[in-house]
Order: C-alpha cells, then sequence, then structure tokens
C-alpha cells in the first residue's frame, strides 16, 4: 500500500488563507505555528487545495478559522467538509466545568482540619473494630484462619531471616569498628562488647527488625489488600457474611506479633558475632567478649527489647492493613497504600521506641 | 483449509491493496495449538469483525497482527508492510499508523484522558503543546467526552474508559483502528453509541476498524465482513458478511452463534 500523501501547505493572499494538499496528522505538526500566524485577520478559508483532511487537520482548520472574527470557510470538498463537521461538532460539546474555587486561608485550614479529625476518627474505628475481633477470637479461637497465619508467618518471618542476619551481622562490624576509634583514645576497648550489646539488645535490635518488616511485609499486606479493594473482593467477601477482619487482618496481625521478637532477637544474635569477629581482629579473645557481655547484659533489658518488638509488629501490621483497605481505585491506589504503609509503619515504630524510652527509664529498668 | 471442517460457510473475498492481511496464521503455544492456517484480508475503510466463543483465540488473533506476539507460522501484512520485518524506525513508522483499544481501556492511571490522548501526539508528531491540546480535545469530542478531559482514569465508569481508549488510539488518526471487545460489559445504550461512532468515523474518516467482539447485536450493527474462530476446529469455520451468514449459515456452530442457541 502506498505511503504517499501529497505535500500539506499554505498560502495567503489578501484577506484569503489557502490551505493545500493532505492535512494529516503526519503532516500538519511543521506547519501549525505558521499557519496559526498567517490566519490572523484571514476573512477566508479556501479550502478546494486540501485532497483529504483528518481529525488534526480539522482542528487546524478551526483553529485558524477561530482566530479571525467571521472567518467563512469555503471550497471543502464533501469528504472534506465531514471530516470537519464531524471535528466541529466534537469541538462544541461542553468542556469541563472549572474545578472547584479554592477556599479562603482560614476556611482552607479549618477544612484540613475537619479532614483530618476525620481520617483520624476511621482510624481510631479501624483500631476499635480490631480489638473487638481480637477479643472475639480470643473467646472462639477457631475463627483465626491457622492455614492463612502459617502463611503470614512464612512470608513475614522465615523469610525475612537471611536479610535480618546480613543486616544484624554488618551493624554489629560497623558499631564496634566505628566505638573502637574513640574507645581506643582512652584505652577502653574492652567496653566495646557493652556498648554495642546494650544499644542492640535495648534498641537497635527491635528498631531494625520494625524497620525490615514495615518494608518487607507491611508493604506487602498494603499492596495485597488495596488490590483486594480495588478488585472489590472485600465487598464480595462483606456481601457473603464473611468478616473481611477475621479472615484477612487478624492473621497477618497476629503472624506480625508473633515473628516480631524471633526477628529481633536473630538481629540481636547476629549483631553481636558481627561485634565478636571485630574483636577478635582487635586481640581480645572470644573468651573476654562473653565474659563482658555477661557482666553488662540483663535479662531485663532483652525482655523490655522483645517486648516493645510486639508492639512495633502490631502498629506496622495494623496500619500496613489499614492503608490496603481504605485504598482507592485504579493501580495508582495500590502503589499509595504501600507507599503509607511503609512510611507509616516506620514513623509509627519510632514515636512508640520514645514513648517506650520514657515509660522505661521511668520504671528504671 | 486442511483443517476447517466441511463447510461451505468460508467466502473470501479477494482484496486489491489489503490494509491488513494474514497469510497462513498458526499459534501453538507448545504443543497445544490455538488456531492453524488462518487466512483473510482485510479492505480500507471496511469494519472486521473477528468473532468466535470464549476461548477460541480471537484477542490472541488480535495480539499477532499488532506485532505483540510471534505467529509460530504465518505472515502479517499491515499496510502493506511485513509485521515481523519491519524493525526499527520502519516499525515505529508503522505502528505510529495503527491505534489499539484495550478491552479495559489501559489508560494510563496518572494521567487525565486529556494527558492520557496527547501522549501519543507527543511521541510522534511535532506539534507544538497548545496544538496537541486542542487536536486531543476534538478526539474526546469525537468520543463524547469533552466534559471529562480533566478526570483521572479512576474517576470515569468503564464505558466512558472504553470511548476514552478509543479516543487516544485515535489520537494519530491511523488507517486501522483494532478494538478489542469493544462492547462488553456496556449497557445496550452506550453499547449501541459506541456501535454508531464506529461506524460514523469509518465512513467520514475512512479509518479501517478490525474489532474482536462476541457481542452478536454488535456484530450486525457493524460489520461489513467478518471471520469465526472456532475452540473445537482449531481454526476459521466461516468468513463473509454476517447477515449473510446468520441467515444462510451451514456450519452448526455459525448457526448456532448467530442464533444464540446452545451448541
Amino acid at each position: 500500500m502506498s505511503d504517499t500523501v501529497e505535500q500539506a501547505g499554505f498560502d495567503r493572499e489578501g484577506e484569503t488563507l489557502r490551505l493545500r494538499g493532505a492535512l494529516v496528522t503526519r503532516q500538519v505538526g511543521p506547519i501549525w505555528e505558521a499557519v496559526e500566524k498567517a490566519a490572523r485577520g484571514v476573512r477566508r478559508l479556501d479550502l478546494s487545495g486540501v485532497s483529504s483532511l483528518d481529525t488534526t487537520g480539522a482542528a487546524l482548520v478551526l483553529r485558524s478559522a477561530s482566530l479571525s472574527e467571521s472567518a467563512a470557510v469555503e471550497g471543502a470538498s464533501k469528504p472534506v467538509a465531514a471530516v470537519l463537521e464531524r471535528a466541529r461538532a466534537a469541538l462544541a460539546a461542553p468542556r469541563p466545568a472549572a474545578g472547584e474555587a479554592r477556599l479562603p486561608f482560614v476556611a482552607g485550614v479549618g477544612a484540613w482540619g475537619v479532614s483530618l479529625m476525620n481520617r483520624m476518627l476511621v482510624s481510631t474505628g479501624f483500631i476499635g473494630e480490631t480489638a473487638v475481633m481480637g477479643a472475639a477470637v480470643l473467646r472462639h479461637p477457631r475463627r483465626l484462619r491457622f492455614n492463612d497465619l502459617l502463611r503470614h508467618l512464612d512470608e513475614a518471618g522465615l523469610r525475612a531471616f537471611p536479610l535480618t542476619l546480613l543486616l544484624g551481622t554488618l551493624i554489629g562490624v560497623i558499631l564496634a569498628f566505628q566505638s573502637s576509634i574513640p574507645m581506643r583514645q582512652f584505652g577502653a576497648e574492652i567496653y566495646i562488647p557493652p556498648l554495642v550489646g546494650i544499644s542492640l539488645v535495648r534498641e537497635l535490635g527491635p528498631l531494625v527488625a520494625a524497620i525490615i518488616l514495615a518494608g518487607r511485609t507491611g508493604s506487602a499486606f498494603a499492596a495485597e489488600l488495596g488490590t483486594m479493594t480495588v478488585n472489590e473482593e472485600i465487598d464480595a467477601l462483606r456481601i457473603m457474611g464473611v468478616d473481611p477482619m477475621a479472615m484477612l487482618v487478624l492473621p497477618r496481625l497476629v503472624a506480625a506479633m508473633a515473628v516480631m521478637p524471633v526477628l529481633s532477637l536473630l538481629m540481636d544474635l547476629s549483631g553481636l558475632l558481627g561485634m565478636g569477629v571485630v574483636m577478635g581482629t582487635l586481640g581480645f579473645p572470644p573468651a573476654l567478649v562473653i565474659n563482658q557481655l555477661q557482666q553488662w547484659l540483663t535479662l531485663g533489658g532483652l525482655l523490655g527489647g522483645l517486648g516493645k518488638s510486639v508492639v512495633f509488629g502490631l502498629a506496622i501490621a495494623l496500619i500496613g492493613c489499614r492503608s490496603g483497605l481504605a485504598a482507592g481505585r485504579g493501580p495508582r491506589a495500590v502503589g499509595d497504600a504501600a507507599t503509607a504503609a511503609v512510611v507509616g509503619g516506620i514513623v509509627a515504630t519510632v514515636v512508640l521506641d520514645g514513648l517506650f524510652a520514657v515509660l522505661f527509664y521511668r520504671l528504671g529498668w | 483449509m486442511a483443517d476447517a471442517p466441511e463447510t461451505t460457510d468460508i467466502h473470501r473475498t479477494r482484496v486489491e491493496n489489503p490494509v491488513v492481511e494474514a497469510r497462513g496464521l498458526t499459534m501453538a503455544f507448545g504443543s497445544n495449538v490455538l488456531f492453524r492456517d488462518v487466512t483473510f484480508q482485510v479492505a480500507g475503510g471496511e469494519v472486521f469483525v473477528i468473532l468466535g466463543g470464549s476461548g477460541c483465540g480471537k484477542s490472541t488473533l488480535l495480539k499477532l497482527l499488532i506485532g505483540l506476539y510471534r505467529p509460530s507460522e504465518g505472515e502479517i501484512h499491515i499496510l502493506g508492510e511485513d509485521m515481523e520485518a519491519a524493525q526499527g524506525a520502519a516499525r515505529r513508522q508503522l505502528l505510529s499508523r495503527i491505534g489499539v483499544m484495550w478491552q479495559s481501556g489501559a489508560l494510563f492511571g496518572s494521567m487525565t484522558l486529556l494527558e492520557n490522548v496527547m501522549l501519543p501526539l507527543e511521541e510522534h508528531t511535532r506539534l507544538p503543546r497548545s496544538a496537541r491540546e486542542e487536536v486531543a480535545r476534538v478526539k474526546l469530542g469525537l468520543v463524547g467526552l469533552s466534559d471529562a478531559a480533566n478526570r483521572l482514569p479512576a474517576e470515569i465508569s468503564g464505558g466512558m474508559a472504553k470511548r476514552a481508549g478509543i479516543a487516544r488510539a485515535m489520537a494519530l488518526d491511523p488507517s486501522v483502528l483494532f478494538l478489542d471487545e469493544p462492547s462488553a460489559g456496556l449497557d445496550p445504550i452506550t453499547s449501541a453509541g459506541l456501535d454508531q461512532l464506529i461506524k460514523d468515523l469509518a465512513r467520514d474518516l475512512g479509518t479501517t476498524f478490525v474489532v474482536v467482539t462476541h457481542e452478536l447485536q454488535s456484530i450486525l450493527a457493524i460489520g461489513d465482513r467478518c471471520i469465526m474462530l472456532d475452540k473445537q476446529a482449531k481454526g476459521m469455520i466461516a468468513e463473509g458478511d454476517p447477515r449473510e451468514l446468520r441467515d444462510h449459515a451451514t456450519h452448526p456452530t455459525v448457526r448456532a452463534f448467530f442464533r444464540r442457541e446452545a451448541a
């Protein structure tokens, strides 16, 4: 099939603008602006030389005609006139109404405050709903779907082990190396094991494990539940009389709470191992390192760290599930839900950690 | 046709300068043959319908025609060019002359409808921005979506998404438009409106349409010619004017399809 079309062109004679050739998409691009310029002030647009016209060409003709008042379009052949008429009708359709006017500053702040409060109310409602469901499951444990729980334990826990071990070891190595430089100046290298040990067991272990959980699992919860929301699967569950909280949310919450102490412990142990390796390279035998750790680390400190990691797990899973269930429509909604889950999870973890720090300080732990 | 059942329902029409031509297409996934020896020609300005029951390979055939899949055997010529042989600039040029409306609309969720339609214009033409916007508004107007130009795909209904999909497919005024199930899931009024739009565009703009559908009313309303694929026969079992096939088909599956009977 031949691909050659007549070259598009134009010329202006007095108050007449003559267009010629094939005014089609591939041809009008280079001449569009020149035609617009030439069309200013013309009274006639002569299309008798136009061999073919598509809707892009028609847009150019109509644009040119609109640039001067009462410019008449003449000489179009029947097919050209048909396309032109169709494009004219298309452009005559009502355009979108202007967007809502912006609120004045004070009213805008008020509206933002109200919407924020509504969002918080909904989130609080979600927490309440979860608590009620949790209490109901305590009374009827069979409502908890055991198979789903095992799947989430595997995905959130077991599959996160390699990453946790790697990060834990590296963090232990880095902390030991970094602290050895100032400690050496005071001849206090022997205190590196308690420094790294206490940091890991009380703070860094649970905190980094929570960041891993938020990044790997919180986002996955949000994406999976978000996709289910977009596909109307959640509505289908509700209509079938199945409580999505019991079926979808609860197994995820329980799994996240169960895996967090394990991940934290793994992080602690691998970090201590990494620190031990560094101490070895600095000339300290393992027995000395273990002795130091025994002397300084307390069971209370370890249990405090593991205990708060359970709360981090609960917060991350709650935020992940909530983000997924509150997803809007379309593929973008799922991405937004996953982002909200990760950001919300990490922020909540750090805020909670701060609260725990104050609590433990008050309690003298 | 080696594998077609004994039938007189394949009424070939010889077309001079076909816009779309399939020659002996066979598609197999491993040892599973979906269809074999599918051959047809589509004339310029024609509305050509590919029909058949679920799972017969209609959508796969469409993906072969637009070059997303490679056939196991056979050749496809679009606007006289071999789809497989066209590479680089030639392929880009060829792609700018075809448009595809996907079953779900496949609109980009982060862009408004206007931006969706402007995207191909940005890629393939040298139109200034204001001109691109003007042209995109014409396309949206053609499908009756002028007032929804600034909406996001998530904010519109399924029927609107399909119409916006057609507007985007038409962005470059392509010579051939491939439509995948344009009427599926639409109410009769919207569906009839879409059929009318296809007929009008074919008539006024001379656009060639290749439409995959199993909506009987649509087929009869818009189709100049059609082919029918069959899962059992693993190939074509009918070709011709859909109204003729409705009244005179002899193959039991073709008759059942056009008379809405259980086969």
